[in-house]
């Protein structure tokens, strides 16, 4: 469970980004939040596992309070809560590998990781995963000769071998063609299902927030405007977080493909074999 | 490359294969017995105790340096008044003569790939290989020492290194360009202005102030050999053990450098 | 458009500058520079006259070169300059490695900064020569002054590039190295060391051949190598032997750049 309470953020440029954030997530809950470019959504996930520090509030993940950790401990908080990036941010000249195992980095000592001596567990785990996603026969690739929707497979395996308890995701589909687009989102619905996972989404797509998450939370200018379930997303609440625009196409309608009624929604984790080559075949 | 090995049902990862790990671990250990080897023959070359004695040297060095002679500094305009144009103007006449050296060394623009082009570029690797107070050296033998032996040196040095970034900046232009320009009906000389000189002006422009910056530090020790300059008086007070005057002059060199290459930053981040 | 009025409308190409006045002053400060420095040049030309001649004798001297009187001292010297090459360097590059991460104001604090900072600027600022006649006299004429003069030098050289280069890398892949709870020395590693690599090991090859260039002249100054003898070679005229060091070196050099090439490819 994540608890925030009063989280504000003002930059050294003086603008304030949050004004006093006050957000719960329960565990194993997929949660999306969506506002316009500036509301502060990056800013909001950034200040959980403070590679933003956060001007006041607090943060507490299963009673660990995080904005009063040392640098030791807020690394074994950060090996807790796993992220995926915007525009992938894999390391490029690193293989798929490498970037896999760094996700155990808080996890092994220097040399140990220096001379990328992981522990087998670690390298099972990797395999298992890469397998998972459809890309184990691309481990020793260079991650820079990957297609974007396969970079943004292995920055999930990066994050999911952290084994965390919570998952951060920033922008996961910005650069990525419309239909990758929802297969990546897919993918980390069932994960986080399979693994009981929380995570916090930011994303710009309303059409697909709504389709993947089970909450929604509307930030404007740093406050949030709309907490609630997808299906009460009106033309109203959407003006509230975005300003004036024609809504009509955006929302989608109850009938609409529903991710959760589908046959192949959560697929666990034994049948991997076939979701591997439903993923391989449409990258 | 393969580097995942299946092991009694494990798959163990490794970064690299048993060959490429072997190469690497043989060029590594061939070149740490370099490295050894080298220092084991320096090292006999080396009297040690000069060199445990060199910190209570240097400190004694140091306090003998402060406070420098700021009383000289009016004698210090002139000297690096030469200094400064020593540099300017021998990075002019290198600029002159790189243009048609980097021409003839391009290879699309080259006149004979198989006569012009190895001459350009054995001009280049000359004047490149030889360090400014060699080329300084040799003149101050030949037209006697003073500044004009340092312009001429430090125009002879800078002719290879603008020429060699010039004729790869003319290597590396957009042929689409020059096509169009060629399949307007234009002359060789007319395709050069107009579909050549501006997509190199830029690089050009840059280069020259990047050499004059160079340049500027080259000319500071081109008086040692005699070729005019701060160097000139640097030597003098260096062999007269006059270290506060020595302090003051160093201080006025990094005052030169740090001012020009600002100078050379700003003009490049403006041709950009 | 208006097609119906006919003037003729002149067209001239809008010059580099756009305006006229900074034009005007910057052209007429650069002619005024140019009348200023030609004028307070002395030129000895009647000296200049009668060097000529030995400038044809020293041209001459090349065909053919004289490399057998002085063999021994011409062995001797370049190979003293290859160690004293091969030594700096590797010393060099293993200090710069500290001093240019601390000097990349994106992953350094202000005070580790600044001190990095100056540590490149005094590098960088003084030409090898220079410093070489300093470490002279604290160590002593030979090759050891040398080395330290040219490391110190690649110090300045390569930790301002490395330094560059991660200013310049991309900040959101070390960010996700970050977020995984990496130490610092493991982000290090893994997040910033990838992306800097390639382009410092081609600088690194570079950087050997400079401290070899500059090798050749440390010997003016009694920073050992070839340099001493092509200095004794030029003070007794004997250009014959001279144009033979100068030739050694220019093989050498490029030797080195075409290995080095060849060297850099084969790293990619």
């Amino acid at each position: 469970m994540l608890r925030i309470k009063g989280l504000t953020k003002r930059y050294r440029t003086g603008d304030l980004a949050l004004k006093g954030i006050d957000l719960d997530v329960p565990d194993s809950q997929v949660m999306a939040l969506i506002g316009p470019s500036g509301a502060g959504k990056s800013t909001v996930i950034r200040c959980i596992n403070r590679l933003v520090e956060p001007t006041a509030g607090s943060v507490a993940l299963n009673d660990t309070e995080i904005t009063v950790l040392r640098s030791a401990d807020l690394r074994r908080v950060r090996r807790r809560i796993g992220m995926i990036f915007q525009e992938y941010a894999l390391v490029e000249r690193l293989t798929v590998m490498e970037n896999v195992l760094s996700g155990r980095l808080g996890y092994v000592g220097f040399w140990q990781s220096w001379l990328r001596r992981f522990p087998q567990s670690d390298i099972d785990e990797a395999f298992r995963l890469l397998e998972r996603v459809g890309l184990d026969h691309m481990a020793d690739k260079r991650a820079d000769e990957l297609s974007g929707g396969q970079r943004q497979r292995v920055g999930i395996c990066r994050a999911l071998i952290q084994n965390p308890e919570l998952l951060l995701v920033d922008e996961p589909t910005a650069s990525l063609d419309p239909k990758t687009s929802r297969q990546i989102m897919r993918l980390i619905k069932e994960l986080c299902a399979e693994r009981k996972l929380s995570a916090i989404i930011n994303i710009h797509d309303v059409m697909l927030a709504q389709m993947f998450a089970e909450r929604i939370v509307g930030l404007r200018l740093g406050e949030i405007v709309y907490d609630g379930p997808p299906n009460e997303l009106t033309p109203a609440v959407l003006t509230s977080i975005y300003g004036e625009e024609d809504w009509s196409a955006t929302i989608r309608k109850a009938a609409d493909e529903d991710p959760d009624s589908g046959k192949d929604s959560v697929v666990p984790f034994e049948r991997s074999l076939s979701d591997r080559d439903r993923l391989a075949g449409l990258t | 490359m393969m580097s995942v090995v299946v092991k009694g049902g494990l798959k163990i990862w490794q970064r690299r294969d048993r060959n490429a790990q072997l190469a690497i671990w043989v060029s590594w250990l061939a070149a740490t017995a370099l490295f050894v080897y080298c220092f084991q023959l320096i090292s006999e070359k080396t009297i040690w105790a000069f060199v445990w004695d060199a910190p209570a040297q240097a400190g004694d060095l140091a306090a003998r340096m402060v406070p420098p002679d700021w009383g000289l500094i009016r004698h210090l305009a002139r000297p690096i008044w030469d200094t400064i144009n020593i540099a300017t103007l021998g990075t002019v006449i290198a600029v002159i003569l790189a243009v048609p050296v980097a021409y003839c060394a391009a290879r699309n623009t080259t006149p004979s790939v198989t006569l012009v082009r190895p001459v350009a570029l054995f001009i280049i690797v000359a004047s490149r290989s030889i360090n400014s107070l060699i080329w300084a050296l040799m003149l101050v033998t030949i037209v006697g020492p003073g500044v004009f032996a340092g312009i001429i040196a430090i125009g002879l040095r800078s002719i290879g290194f603008c020429a060699k970034l010039l004729y790869e900046a003319i290597e590396e232009i957009d042929e689409g360009q020059v096509e169009a320009v060629r399949a307007t009906g234009a002359t060789g000389a007319q395709v050069s202005v107009y579909g050549i000189v501006p997509q190199v002006l830029p690089a050009f422009a840059g280069i020259s102030v990047f050499r004059w910056d160079i340049n500027i530090r080259e000319s500071t020790v081109l008086g040692l050999v005699g070729a005019g300059g701060i160097g000139l008086e640097l030597n003098a007070a260096i062999t007269q053990l006059h270290w506060t005057q020595v302090s003051l002059m160093l201080l006025v060199i990094i005052g030169t450098v740090i001012v020009s290459e600002w100078v050379s930053a700003k003009v490049r981040h403006a041709i950009i | 458009m208006s097609i119906s009025i006919q003037t003729t409308r002149h067209w001239k190409k809008r010059p580099l500058i756009q305006r006229a006045s900074l034009r005007w002053t910057l052209g007429l400060g650069a002619a005024f520079y140019l009348a200023l420095a030609l004028g307070t040049t002395d030129v000895n030309w009647n000296r200049v006259w009668e060097g000529l001649p030995r400038g044809t004798q020293f041209v001459t001297a090349f065909f053919p070169p004289d490399f057998a009187n002085r063999w021994d001292e011409i062995v001797d010297g370049i190979s003293e300059s290859l160690w004293m090459t091969v030594v700096s360097t590797v010393v060099g590059i293993a200090i710069s490695i500290p001093v240019g991460i601390g000097a990349a104001r994106n992953i350094a604090p202000a005070p580790v900064y600044y001190f990095c900072r100056s540590i490149l600027t005094v590098s960088r600022s003084f030409q090898e020569v220079i410093l070489a006649i300093f470490f002279v006299k604290l160590f002593g004429f030979g090759p050891f002054a040398g080395v330290v003069t040219l490391s110190f030098a690649t110090i300045g050289f390569y930790g301002k590039l490395l330094a560059e280069d991660i200013e310049d890398m991309d900040a959101a892949q070390a960010e996700a190295v970050r977020a995984t709870g990496a130490s610092w020395l493991q982000w290090i590693n893994f997040g910033v060391q990838p992306q800097v690599m390639p382009r410092m090991i081609g600088l690194g090859l570079y950087r050997l051949d400079i401290n070899f260039r500059e090798s050749a002249v440390l010997g003016i100054v009694g920073g050992g190598g070839i340099g001493a003898t092509l200095n004794t070679s030029f003070e007794r005229y004997e250009f014959d032997s001279a144009a033979a060091i100068v030739l050694v070196i220019i093989a050498i050099v490029m030797l080195a750049e075409y290995s080095s090439g060849y060297l850099r490819r084969w790293v990619q």
